[in-house]
């Protein structure tokens, strides 16, 4: 097969630049491939994670031609044909080359209000597929961040990041909300410190999901009505009331007994 | 505290690997009010435990009532080919549903009957339905559900950070390690009254391969130096079904499921081979013909098992043979067909992402068409010696558990019993260090020689102005594990490989790294060449010296299994402690097993 030229950002947190490699392309490779083979041969120090080599663990994220795309998954012959160029995930800092730090959504995950089921039944919980089915929507994300990456709240506004979890959360919130056990209480957590509010619904988080997540649709409007309707509902209000069993709120719940 | 020239810190319980075992460790450690920290190559959630795809095996008998864990003790024997520590085998099979159940109250949402209970899927070498599942990604479940449990509790995380070597006190106990940021090069000492390996398998150092680049066998080979022994190197399993085309992804997992799930094996001829290949110890439960096992997917009592769900080594082994007798696939595999027998929407329900690697990898719809498949190297089942109830090593202080923990698979591992390990002998592991703690006897000095004297070795090749490429070493290590230390083996071609390992030795001690030590792949590899070469030291030792075919070590020159052979492990050790010591062999007897554990294997099924 032809030659391709390979347009990779590198550098570091104080500046860097595009360098170009011509290298050999194989049939069926992915980006991930061609970069691995940049690697062992002209570049042994150039910075990219990876792990499973197979869309299962998020760690390849880069932004190949300007979309964010795991580099495991981007066959070069469904690219366009010329210069394939890869830099780091814009919306967090660069450490070197493709890599960047990503603990903006490790800091956001230690804010999450752990689940707090009831106690177990003898034998287990009981639980139906169609109630589990929402949740697990949600529990297939590999946390490749790049929804983080690419939702505008985050990606043009660095400020934003004390105050907005962004999609990735928003689905865990969703999920907790949604998980047929939970008798915690996020709502108002989700929208005074998680800033529910900021998302505009421009989808552009579904877009990019690798996983095929209806991020959008299936958590954060859900999720936006139901913090709505804990303010302005008295339907819900009065459903509030009469509870037989009341959800804690975020603070109570942020300390969770070991089952 | 030690007055380290690094960053520095102190842990009661340390531990290396982030993966499932490692983990649930930190979550029993934590839970008894220790000082917990969590070392981890790369991020977390990234270990290899998310490519576990088919399930976690446990005897909850929410399919198939009649299900327990004297049937689960009793198949992890037999697919082990009783080369199992017993007494492990039997701490799986009692606790393996209460982990599963503990993970669903830290928020794992398994698949359900129609009861609401947790759903059980069938896999080879389980009697009954056996693994509970998330479609195929369990594994992602089972990481995410510890990730998330780990976080709430709040111990220190330490991602991407290499551990180098362990450090011992004055008194010979482990007294911590010595490792490296990857972010920035820098090196940081970690002092600790116990240690706990779970840094998973080895897989790396093979051409064809599931496992990622993380799979060095670092802690292997770090307890080893250390003192600990390492048992069963020589067995290690090649899955049956890897993807074989494009080149690019040839080794990637296809998991076992399929098969679970109604799949078949056919050769180039359209013929399911795996009738011709059922051993004689496995005759009596496999179905003679194709209508007899196409019955028993609905029920068991109908039918006995298809061949094709049959140990994964047996497997393995029939589709070397159809490969080498010219009835393969146009890439070298066998054929995987799951479409001429399942629906496309049920293909989709249970396999969404099999449908989804094959599609956008290969461009192959296995709802329409077979899976070109052959085995990959996947797991080793010989690891760190340990205690069954502790996860003690030989060394005080040094625990280990899941992948880099031997005797619980025996000679070979039951898909599904994985998950399973990782948990029930993580969580042994954090209540065996806590238990060491409290008995008081722990490390009282920290040896910043042996710290440093990593250290300086971890430097050299920058300073080397000529010298290899990491990366060509280590593909020719690959090249040359997968050629003479792979499936099927012989004593001529292991002695060929102990030779040339000693050749890779030397060139390991002349490679020079390119640029500088922040975020630098090249020396990262490195780094891990070393453990690498141990742990190929291991096999290839091992495997010569085992002159008999069992589970996962198959020698062409001794094809059947020798009963003398079942009596011990190969028990290894190093003499010097240092990644090129010589290793020496013990044979070290099986631990005995009490009468009514041995009652169990003897019943009929």
């Amino acid at each position: 097969m032809a030659d391709v030229t390979m347009r990779i950002w590198r550098g570091d947190s104080t500046g860097g630049d595009f360098e170009s490699y011509t290298i050999v392309q194989n049939e069926g490779e992915v980006v991930l491939d061609v970069i691995h083979r940049i690697q062992a041969t002209e570049a042994p120090d150039l910075a990219c994670r990876w792990n499973c080599k197979a869309g299962k663990c998020g760690s390849c994220s880069a932004e190949i031609n300007g979309k964010p795309r795991l580099m495991c998954m981007t066959r070069m012959d469904q690219l366009p044909d010329g210069p394939v160029t890869v830099t780091p995930m814009k919306a967090f800092p660069v450490i070197r080359d493709l890599v960047t730090d990503v603990s903006f959504n490790f800091e956001m995950a230690k804010r999450v209000p752990a689940l707090l089921p009831p106690p177990m039944p003898e034998g287990g919980y009981r639980m139906f597929q169609q109630d589990v089915e929402r949740g697990q929507e949600f529990r297939k994300c590999i946390e490749c961040f790049m929804c983080q990456d690419v939702c505008h709240v985050i990606r043009d506004h660095e400020e934003n990041k004390v105050h907005y979890a962004g999609p990735r959360f928003f689905i865990r919130y969703a999920e907790l909300e949604m998980h047929p056990l939970d008798t915690n209480d996020r709502r108002e957590l989700i929208k005074e410190e998680m800033g529910l509010g900021y998302c505009n619904i421009t989808k552009c988080c579904t877009e990019v999901c690798p996983e095929h997540i209806h991020i959008t649709d299936n958590a954060i409007i859900p999720l936006k009505e139901r913090v709505v309707d804990a303010d302005y509902d008295p339907v819900a209000w009065l459903g509030r009331k009469i509870r037989r069993r009341p959800k804690k709120t975020a603070a109570e719940a942020s300390v969770q007994p070991a089952p | 505290m030690t007055d380290s020239p690094y960053e520095h810190h102190a842990y009661d319980v340390l531990i290396i690997g982030a993966g499932g075992a490692g983990l649930r460790a930190a979550i029993e450690a934590q839970q008894r009010g220790l000082k917990v920290g969590i070392i981890t190559k790369s991020l977390l959630g990234k270990a290899h435990t998310v490519m576990a795809e088919g399930g976690m095996a446990a005897a909850m008998g929410n399919v198939y009532p009649e299900d327990n864990w004297m049937v689960h003790f009793r198949d992890t024997m037999r697919g082990g080919k009783y080369l199992n520590n017993n007494r492990m085998a039997e701490l799986h099979a009692k606790e393996s549903p209460d982990r599963v159940w503990e993970l669903e109250q830290w928020g794992a949402l398994f698949d359900r009957t129609t009861e609401g209970k947790i759903l059980q899927r069938d896999f080879g070498g389980h009697r009954y339905a056996r693994l509970a599942h998330v479609g195929d990604r369990t594994g992602l479940e089972l990481i995410r559900t510890l990730q998330q449990k780990v976080v709430s509790m709040n111990p220190d995380v330490f991602m991407e950070c290499k551990v180098l070597k362990l450090v011992h006190d004055d008194g010979g106990r482990i007294a911590g390690c010595v490792a490296y940021w990857r972010a920035n090069g820098e090196f940081v000492t970690f002092e600790a009254k116990t240690v706990i390996i779970a840094t998973g398998g080895v897989g790396k150092s093979w051409k064809i391969t599931s496992n990622s680049w993380e799979g060095t066998g670092d802690g292997h080979a770090m307890a080893l130096w250390a003192g600990a022994k390492l048992i069963d190197m020589e067995c290690i399993q090649f899955h049956p079904t890897g993807m074989v085309w494009p080149l690019s992804v040839r080794g990637l997992l296809v998991t076992e499921s399929v098969r679970g799930d109604g799949g078949v094996l056919r050769n180039a001829e359209g013929k399911r081979f795996m009738f011709n290949y059922v051993p004689e110890m496995f005759r009596a439960e496999t179905a003679d013909t194709e209508e007899e096992g196409d019955k028993w997917y609905d029920d068991h009592s109908a039918g006995r098992r298809p061949p094709e769900l049959l140990p994964r080594d047996e497997v393995a082994r029939a589709i070397n043979s159809e490969v080498k007798a010219g009835r393969g696939s146009p890439h070298g595999g066998v054929f995987l067909d799951i479409a001429s027998r399942r629906t496309p929407e049920f293909i989709r329900r249970r396999l969404p992402s099999m449908y989804h690697q094959f599609m956008e990898l290969a461009g192959v719809d296995i709802t329409r068409e077979s899976m070109e498949i052959g085995p990959t190297c996947h797991y080793i089942m010989g690891g760190v010696q340990v205690i069954a109830d502790t996860a003690a090593t030989a060394v005080p202080g040094l625990f280990a558990a899941g992948e880099a923990a031997g005797g619980m698979h025996g000679a070979n591992r039951l898909g599904g019993n994985s998950l399973s390990d990782l948990v029930v002998f993580g969580r042994r592991a954090g209540l065996g260090a806590a238990e060491y703690i409290e008995a008081g006897d722990f490390a009282t000095s920290f040896d910043l020689e042996e710290a440093e004297a990593a250290v300086k070795e971890a430097l050299e090749p920058f300073e080397r102005a000529e010298g290899e490429n990491p990366y060509t070493v280590q593909h020719d290590l690959q090249e040359m594990m997968q050629e003479l230390v792979g499936i099927i083996r012989t004593g001529p071609e292991l002695e060929e490989a102990m030779g040339k390992l000693d050749e890779f030795t030397e060139r390991v001690k002349h490679i020079a790294v390119k640029g500088g030590r922040a975020y630098n792949p090249g020396w990262n590899l490195t780094t891990d060449l070393p453990a690498m070469l141990t742990v190929c030291r291991s096999t290839a030792l091992a495997a010569s010296l085992r002159k008999e075919s069992r589970g996962g070590h198959t020698r062409e020159d001794y094809p059947n299994p020798d009963p003398e052979f079942a009596k011990f492990n190969f028990a290894l050790s190093s003499d010097g402690g240092n990644w090129d010591s010589p290793i020496s062999a013990a044979e070290s007897p099986l631990l005995p097993m009490p009468d009514e554990l041995k009652a169990l294997l003897e019943e009929a099924h």
